[in-house]
């Protein structure tokens, strides 16, 4: 099946064919991203999920024409990458995490110049920029300068830049990163609304809720790889029944203690928590707590769970997002 | 068509930041101001010694200080560029498709723009000091300022791709800028300078634009030192300019 064909098939976004990217670094080459398969499917909020340094900005970039890749291929928006950059540029849109608008500009003025870049005309820019800054609800603020707007309204002129040519695919990187949870939460409502218009969302985050919230299919990525795909719920049935996590003075003891029973489906621990993933957490836990006291182990907090998506990453990678957002 | 738009646009764009901040035109014309009141008058004493060239103290300063103008003016050009690179202002910009020379065009058009106002309004108030200018030697002059703007904003801009740190950037810009200054005669004639160092001079391309500079002022404008000033600040702002493109072509692809 050559990339070719899957073109042509109808509502297919973006699809990508071991895409790699290798820098060179003083200790040999790193591959950022080590061969990544992917598709995106049109009208969808397609999120990549992953801690930082995992790889997620540089397919961002490698997709978006900022970064040549140096191997692999991909389809955007109907066009090669690799022969067709300047096509790809006409039809996506692109908000990089740190922005991209100038704080000595007014925001209405920065909206205008990005859709003159587009090829549009004087007229027909100032147009679009009306239209922008009422769509992203920016018309209080449109005359003054960035510099002066609060985290949200920045965040939402960002997205408006990527928006000024109706593109029918929009790239997002790390939309929410910094922001209180208010404007989090109006960032998610404004790319909801712009799903509803058409247009197809590629997003990278590393929050777990904003994943689960706003994504209808997720990939998540560590090392350069892609560890799992599907969607939110998908990936959640994977690790089927309850997750009980315990605080233990010693972790490593615990799980030899734990290790083996036939209630335990896995166990994973360390630094003085331990996660067991079980079939019933109601009869798991009476019988953890008989296994840790007959082992002689100070127990300091017990709770049940279903699996989030912290689980699920956990499984895949051996390590927990939440740890290192914090 | 489409690449000179966006030149256009660009260009535009970075006029519009300057001249909603005319704070930025006062502070760069202060520095030119006070040599002329407070350096200038030195030389008028010195104006009498042998090997002083022709024309009078201020016919003799002002050139070169237009010349030291378009030196340290476009070779800072490129710390703007460092910050936006850091904003993410360029990369919004890189993935529309706007033309990529275009990015590093229309600024330098906006550089040798400001630099060509800037040289005017001195020269302009040099006038009642005693500045003497020949009407065509001034037009030349702007050319040659505007030459010397290109090559120095055009290197300014490839360092500031390569390093992209503000830190190292005034390191090599200004420690590069200065020996420039000092070996090109613009604060004292190197007709004053002993042998050696006139013979290092020689290798400085901006001595040769001080000459010319000087030349055409007094209204010798088909000199042989104008034209050989000329062509050496066009041919090293052609070279600069095509070493700027290669790296912008190459940074920001």
């Amino acid at each position: 099946m050559s990339l070719r064909t899957d073109r042509s098939r109808a509502g297919i976004m973006v699809e990508t064919r071991g895409l790699r990217r290798v820098f060179s670094s003083r200790r040999g080459p790193v591959a950022a991203v080590a061969g990544v398969d992917l598709q995106v499917e049109e009208g969808e909020i397609f999120g990549f999920l992953g801690p930082n340094g995992a790889g997620k900005t540089t397919t961002l970039r490698m997709l978006t024409t900022l970064l040549p890749p140096t191997s692999g291929d991909a389809w955007v928006a109907g066009c090669d990458l690799r022969r067709q950059p300047r096509q790809v540029r006409e039809r996506i849109g692109y908000v990089g995490q740190t922005g991209g608008a100038d704080l000595q500009v007014t925001g209405r003025r920065e909206l205008v110049f990005q859709s003159c870049l587009y090829g549009m005309g004087p007229a027909e820019a100032r147009q679009r920029a009306a239209e922008l800054l009422s769509l992203l609800d920016l018309e209080e603020c449109a005359d003054r300068r960035v510099r002066t707007y609060s985290g949200g309204q920045r965040r939402r002129l960002d997205i408006g830049l990527g928006l000024a040519h109706r593109p029918r695919l929009l790239f997002l990187d790390e939309p929410t990163t910094g922001l209180d949870p208010q404007a989090r939460f109006r960032i998610w409502e404004e790319v909801r609304h712009l799903q509803q218009l058409g247009t197809t969302v590629f997003m990278t985050t590393h929050y777990l809720d904003e994943a689960d919230a706003l994504c209808d299919r997720l990939a998540i990525i560590d090392h350069g790889r892609i560890v799992a795909e599907g969607t939110p719920q998908e990936l959640k049935r994977r690790i089927a029944g309850d997750v009980v996590t315990i605080g233990v003075g010693d972790s490593d003891r615990a799980l030899v203690a734990l290790a083996g029973q036939p209630f335990v489906r896995e166990a994973l621990g360390a630094d003085g928590t331990v996660r067991l993933y079980v079939d019933r957490g109601e009869t798991a836990m009476p019988a953890i707590l008989r296994l840790l006291d007959g082992a002689g182990l100070q127990l300091h907090a017990i709770s049940m769970s279903r699996p989030s998506l912290d689980d699920v990453f956990l499984r895949q990678t051996g390590r927990s997002l939440r740890e290192q957002a914090a | 068509m489409k690449p000179l738009i966006d030149v256009w646009l660009v260009f535009e764009r970075y006029l519009g930041l300057l001249l909603r901040n005319p704070a930025w035109l006062a502070t760069a014309l202060v520095q030119p101001i006070l040599y002329l009141v407070l350096f200038a008058p030195l030389l008028k004493s010195l104006a009498s010694l042998r090997g002083f060239p022709p024309g009078g103290a201020y016919n003799v300063f002002v050139p070169g200080l237009l010349v030291q103008l378009g030196l340290f003016g476009s070779a800072s050009v490129g710390f703007s560029l460092i910050a936006e690179l850091r904003l993410g202002v360029v990369e919004r910009m890189r993935v529309t498709p706007v033309s990529r020379l275009a990015l590093l065009l229309g600024r330098a058009l906006r550089d040798v723009l400001n630099l060509v106002v800037q040289a005017l309004i001195i020269t302009l108030i040099a006038i009642p000091f005693g500045l003497r200018i020949h009407p065509l030697g001034l037009v030349m002059m702007l050319g040659l300022v505007a030459l010397i703007g290109l090559l120095f904003a055009s290197l300014s801009y490839t360092v500031a791709l390569w390093l992209r740190n503000e830190d190292s950037f005034a390191a090599v810009v200004f420690t590069s800028a200065l020996p420039l200054l000092l070996l090109s005669g613009v604060l004292l004639p190197l007709t004053l300078a002993p042998a050696w160092l006139q013979n290092v001079a020689r290798a400085n391309p901006l001595a040769y634009a001080v000459n010319a500079a000087r030349a055409v002022f007094l209204g010798h404008l088909t000199q042989a030192s104008v034209v050989q000033g000329v062509s050496i600040m066009g041919a090293l702002a052609l070279a600069a300019l095509v070493l700027a493109a290669r790296s912008v072509s190459r940074a920001l692809a």
